[in-house]
């Protein structure tokens, strides 16, 4: 018994050490967000609190927390307030199973590729209940559009998944990391045999997670905020903690399955930079979190039609017959795991 | 008493309040999430008997999917709640009925199971089951998974035929030929001098 609590423990802190930096890390995209549309949009963004404007967005997190939270008349008050807890939860449960560097990561499921599948299925949850509860149209409508994509989504994302799991030979993240390793650096990466299934991977996880230019979930200029309409102070900054917090996920998961994890993009002979590292894995993942900022101020916005088109029509085929040319990799022996 | 089995009791007394919470919650939506709450919490069980996949399977597949389709359904039919309640006496004998021949169903099963006594078979993969469970279907069980595979498409066929109507007169967008309009037949673009202002009048 004295064991298993200290076990306990010892996971608890393992999951604040991942879940504190986490909270900050959303607290400063949130910042870098700003800045880097404003430098696009030639402007300065936040630049008046802390220098450079860095204290922003704990100043925005304090306003927030401190504004009372309005109850629409006749809203399911239960559900309105448990819908923010149930799309952060799967939003933070993801991160169990990534690896960070070598034998880094808080769960070493055997599973964790179907975990990743499941949590991120589930955060689909927290949007219906709030449009539902809200007791308001532009709720529900932002909330219906929002599942149907994130529904429609996921199949493509998870068949991209599964031409990576056929190229790796495991659902262990861990394993999919060190099946990339090889001598060449960059070249042996998943991201060469499997390129068209990466960028798909990359814009559905854009579309999955409700963003620009597949934001039409928020429509700002068509349905004011989505599902997320009556929702303020705290609950509201829930929300947007669940968000970035996806966004971020899958920044780390593009990284994890198609770029190599921690591995060095130069090949091991270089010497130390050659080496495998958590840097490496952490620029990766800023390059793809940077991106996100891109596509918001350079895309316009699809329209539905044209967003569930893109899904169904073009991404689920290119997926399914994309599996089938890494089975054949594999069978023939072009592509080698773990070299 | 061991952490697991603690965590095992936890685990089954959620997924029975929340069973219970499906058939008496007056609100559907709160009986749908109830029902959420069920099938993740058996997973959960699952997962402490070490059959990770399945329970993965459960989440993705029920959690995930399926019940956010019903979900869905019953927060649009917007079902009245005086109606529902009206037959439950007519009704009682059948759903006690059906009740009592499952619970003699399972104790049969539970019985047979205890005089067969059979040892739990050995974990044939050590700790990690997936690799096992995905090579045994895809050898020995090849056949059960492709007809299984088989069916559940035919599913999806006809669900797709039964649905699909076409109606007339409906205008629908090819995006092909939309990309491949070309602008000089659309706009026509006019050159004329620019207007001269009147003077003001002196």
């Amino acid at each position: 018994m004295h064991a298993d609590l200290l076990l306990a423990a010892w996971t608890l802190a393992k999951i604040l050490a991942i879940s504190v930096p986490l909270i900050i890390a959303v607290a400063m995209y949130s910042y870098w967000e700003r800045k880097v549309i404003g430098w696009m949009h030639v402007r300065m963004g936040p630049n008046k609190i802390g220098p450079w404007g860095l204290l922003q967005a704990f100043a925005d997190v304090f306003k927030l927390l401190f504004k009372e939270i309005v109850v629409p008349a006749n809203a399911d008050k239960p559900l309105f307030y448990l819908a923010p807890v149930l799309a952060v939860a799967p939003a933070f449960a993801a991160w169990a199973v990534i690896p960070f560097d070598q034998g880094v990561v808080l769960a070493n499921l055997n599973v964790g590729l179907l975990y990743l599948l499941a949590m991120t299925s589930m955060g689909v949850y927290g949007i219906i209940l709030a449009g539902w509860a809200s007791n308001s149209r532009y709720a529900l409508l932002g909330a219906m559009r929002s599942a149907a994509q994130v529904v429609s989504y996921e199949i493509a994302m998870g068949m991209a998944l599964v031409c990576v799991l056929v190229l790796a030979g495991s659902l262990n993240l861990t394993d999919i990391v060190n099946a990339q390793a090889g001598g060449k650096g960059l070249l042996d990466w998943f991201w060469l045999p499997l390129l068209p299934v990466f960028v798909i991977y990359f814009v559905a996880g854009v579309a999955e997670t409700n963003r620009a230019p597949f934001d039409v979930a928020e429509g700002e200029s068509e349905i004011v905020a989505g599902f997320h309409v009556e929702y303020s102070g705290s609950a509201f900054a829930v929300f947007f903690l669940a968000e970035y917090a996806n966004m971020i996920l899958i920044s780390f998961l593009a990284s994890v399955m198609f770029l190599g994890g921690w591995l060095s993009p130069f090949p091991a002979s270089w010497g130390l930079i050659g080496q495998g590292s958590w840097i490496w894995l952490f620029a990766k993942a800023f390059a793809f979190a940077f991106m996100y900022l891109w596509f918001r101020a350079t895309f316009p916005r699809y329209r539905y039609d044209q967003i569930m088109r893109l899904g169904w029509k073009v991404f689920i085929p290119i997926t399914i017959v994309w599996v089938l040319v890494a089975g054949c990799m594999k069978y023939f022996g072009w592509i080698t795991a773990g070299a | 008493m061991t952490f697991q089995l603690l965590c095992f009791y936890a685990f089954a007394a959620v997924t029975t309040l929340a069973a219970l919470g499906v058939i008496t919650l007056r609100n559907s939506v709160h009986a749908v999430l109830c029902l959420v709450l069920t099938f993740f919490s058996t997973a959960a069980i699952w997962l402490l008997a070490e059959a990770e996949f399945l329970a993965v399977a459960l989440v993705v597949v029920y959690v995930g999917a399926v019940m956010v389709l019903f979900l869905f359904v019953v927060m649009m039919l917007d079902i009245k709640q005086e109606p529902l309640r009206e037959g439950f006496i007519r009704y009682l004998p059948v759903g006690i009925a059906v009740a009592a021949v499952m619970l003699a169903e399972m104790l049969a099963l539970i019985g047979v199971r205890a005089m067969a006594q059979v040892p739990a078979p050995a974990n044939p993969a050590g700790d990690s089951n997936i690799a096992w469970l995905g090579e045994t279907l895809f050898t020995r069980f090849l056949l059960p998974f492709e007809i299984a595979a088989l069916i559940l498409t035919v599913g999806i066929i006809a669900a797709v035929a039964l649905t699909l109507r076409r109606r007339e007169g409906v205008r629908h967008q090819d995006p092909a030929r939309q990309v491949a309009v070309d602008p000089r037949t659309r706009v026509r673009v006019v050159k004329m001098a620019a207007e001269r202002g009147q003077e003001p009048a002196a």
